[in-house]
């Protein structure tokens, strides 16, 4: 105590003592320089943090809003509405394209030359008579009828509509002729072109014609590819995370799984594919495009990620606890399944999710075993020809055709907007698993 | 200096058990629940524990003490296998509970550790409610037939705890909601939900304030009409509050062993006089 009042008393009034000085040392002009400086240096290092989240923002929001901007548009789509007579003798011979020309002659009177009657003709999706077939077919009695109906409107007139071609460029150029666009403009003048929500994109499967295309068939081969994958990979992979974690003792077997399993988690995803591509397809003979094979690639891909994050799950659960239950006498495997499981699920669910989501968004493997397909159906099965959502949007990517450009990048959103429902039913078992405990 | 006497008044104020009794504490008379014959621990290369000769009695507090890393709480741990957990320990000797050997192909550490049970030095406690951190052990080991058997099993640990009256009406409430000595009062009411015939105590104390403290140590001194105690403590007015007798282990080894009051006021070995005095340790 009345070591401290000297203290105090020495530093009020300086002392000339050189022996007093290492007391002093604290208060001195060099201790009030490097004080400054490291809070400098503190400010420097928080300004460098938000700077760099202030920069990963922005490119986030560059590249979100670039893929909006040129998808969101992909969402709507071109339709021609027209009076059609169904005439009974086309319906019987099934006649549905002359029916659907026919109807839209009428609404120009003026055309009767071949030519100008095949740049009407263009005005229509190929795929417009299947739609009115599908219409009659649902109800037979519309036969003899006439009716006013919208069908699809080919890709070109669409994105017209859009505004992707520009008019003042000459016709050579434009890549879309002057007839074409006076046609359309006359329906536009009308009102009988318009643009409607586009259910096509979300429930077709792929198609040659962009106005026909959807990547329904790619979700469905998504979501088939993902059961198998969960369905084998996590049972699996937490298994051999407990059973690692809990159970093996330390010897070199052990060590040298570890690092052969981190290895793996390393291994570019390419090889898994030539993996399954010798093993699966080519000893197995396993069908080509499926699902099932997919699945089990990627099960392979994310079992070491799984293992990984179930292991550091595990060891986050504090040995007090596995001390507790194995001192009232519960076996191991009681330790484990009541207790270390249930503390430890946040953070497997944690890595499983992320595992799947990387799962989701891979292309490179499903190459090499045919998933990178052009496949119309929209698959039923886990054997039936398949693609997946990346790999949809990597062939759409590669098409000429403007429409398809739009349909890319609607197809990056879609696939963003399954990540984050991956992510936010990963939040919520989180939030659930945590509350229980 | 002042701690020892602080200790022998405590002594003499303190009505022992057995003086009420007429009997002497270490008596020959009392059985022997557990017996340690030559107990050596290697943890890997390094030797724990050097040949521990220590007999524990039936009914009677046994407190282990000396410094830090001197292997107390490893001779604990072998008491009940925990140290089968850790990687690398290697156990030589013989430990038998009533005569059999617990390291014997006969005995399995399961059941070993339902008869002979364990507080730790932090109160542990599951994060569950309270009533199924005191139920998880007779439901496992099936020592309760339905619901109003276990709803009583519950109630009468935590009354043996001292708990009940505490947590009554929040039965469904977490475990780990409670203030640590309550905790570690639930931790001690979950070993004797299963019945032990042995508790062992590995400073059960040493994270709680001195009312906890308190508690735990009264506790204890009820829990010894019914159960054997093995106690490894750093505190030696807790020692010499709770324990018959006392042992005291040095650098492996364990250097003597007597009745409390012997140890304290008139020990054989010059390492305990130096300890007990405050001198090491």
């Amino acid at each position: 105590m009345t070591d401290l009042v000297e203290q105090d008393a020495a530093a009020v009034t300086p002392s000339p003592a050189p022996s007093t000085a290492p007391k002093s040392r604290l208060r001195s002009e060099a201790f009030a320089r490097r004080l400054r400086a490291r809070h400098a240096a503190e400010r420097r290092f928080r300004l460098a943090g938000a700077a760099a989240v202030a920069l990963a923002a922005l490119i986030l929001v560059l590249l979100l809003g670039s893929i909006v901007a040129k998808g969101a548009s992909a969402f709507l789509e071109a339709r021609i509405r027209l009076e059609v007579t169904l005439d009974p003798a086309e319906v019987a011979d099934r006649n549905y394209t002359a029916l659907l020309r026919r109807a839209l002659y009428a609404q120009f009177p003026q055309v009767t030359d071949r030519a100008g009657k095949r740049v009407l003709n263009d005005l229509l999706s190929s795929g417009a008579p299947y739609e009115l077939e599908a219409m009659v077919a649902k109800n037979p009695a519309l036969a003899g009828t006439t009716q006013t109906i919208w069908v699809r409107a080919d890709d070109q007139i669409d994105q017209l509509v859009k505004g992707a071609y520009r008019r003042d460029l000459p016709e050579s150029e434009r890549g879309l002729g002057d007839a074409k666009i006076a046609a359309a403009d006359a329906l536009l003048a009308s009102g009988a072109l318009a643009q409607g929500f586009n259910t096509t994109l979300f429930t077709a499967g792929d198609s040659r014609e962009p106005e026909q295309a959807g990547i329904g068939g790619a979700i469905a081969g998504s979501l088939l590819t993902l059961l198998v994958t969960m369905a084998l990979s996590v049972p699996t992979g937490i298994a051999a995370a407990v059973y690692l974690e809990e159970f093996a003792a330390r010897n070199r077997w052990t060590d040298l799984i570890e690092v052969n399993i981190n290895n793996l988690a390393a291994v570019p995803s390419i090889i898994f594919g030539l993996l399954g591509l010798a093993v699966f397809l080519g000893f197995f003979g396993m069908p080509r495009s499926a699902p099932l094979v997919g699945g089990l690639v990627m099960a392979l891909m994310t079992l070491p990620v799984i293992i990984i994050a179930s292991r550091v799950a595990l060891k986050a659960v504090p040995p007090s606890i596995r001390e507790a239950a194995l001192g009232i006498g519960a076996s191991p495997l009681q330790t484990v399944l009541h207790h270390v499981l249930p503390l430890a699920m946040p953070g497997i669910l944690t890595g499983t999710i992320i595992g799947m989501a990387r799962a989701l968004g891979e292309t490179a493997p499903l190459l090499m075993i045919g998933m990178v397909a052009f496949i119309v159906d929209i698959p039923h099965g886990l054997t039936d020809s398949a693609t997946v959502l990346p790999v949809q949007i990597y062939m759409w990517a590669d098409s000429p055709e403007r429409a398809f450009t739009e349909r890319t990048s609607a197809a990056i959103l879609i696939l963003l907007g399954v990540l984050i429902l991956l992510n936010g039913v990963a939040v919520i078992l989180r939030k659930i698993f945590e509350r229980r405990w | 200096m002042s701690i020892t006497s602080g200790i022998q008044n405590q002594l003499k104020l303190r009505p022992r058990a057995d003086d009420r009794t007429g009997q002497r504490s270490g008596a020959a008379g009392l059985p022997n629940k557990m017996t340690a014959r030559g107990v050596k621990v290697f943890y890997g290369a390094k030797q724990a524990l050097r040949g521990i000769d220590l007999d524990i009695q039936e009914n009677r507090v046994l407190a282990l003490i000396g410094p830090s890393g001197c292997g107390k709480s490893t001779f604990l741990r072998c008491l009940n296998r925990m140290n089968d957990t850790i990687e690398g320990c290697r156990v030589e000797g013989q430990i038998a509970l009533d005569g059999e050997d617990v390291y014997g192909k006969a005995v399995d550490a399961v059941q070993l550790r339902a008869r002979v049970g364990m507080v730790f030095q932090k109160p542990n406690p599951f994060p569950k409610s309270i009533y199924d951190n005191v139920a998880y052990g007779p439901r496992i080991h099936g020592l309760a037939s339905g619901r109003d058997e276990l709803d009583e099993v519950v109630q009468t640990s935590l009354k043996r705890a001292g708990l009940w009256a505490e947590v009554k009406d929040r039965l469904r409430e977490p475990g780990t909601s409670l203030s640590g000595g309550q905790q570690q009062r639930l931790c001690i009411a979950r070993a004797i939900a299963v019945s032990p015939e042995v508790i062992l105590m590995d400073e059960p104390c040493s994270a709680l304030d001195p009312i906890a403290t308190a508690h735990i140590e009264e506790l204890i001194d009820e829990l010894r009409a019914n159960y054997t105690i093995v106690i490894v403590t750093h505190n030696m007015q807790q020692a010499a509050r709770v324990s018959q007798r006392t042992a005291f282990f040095h650098l492996g080894e364990m250097v003597e062993c007597d009745d409390t009051e012997e140890i304290f006021t008139n020990p054989r070995d010059e390492r305990t006089q130096g300890y007990i005095t405050g001198r090491y340790g």
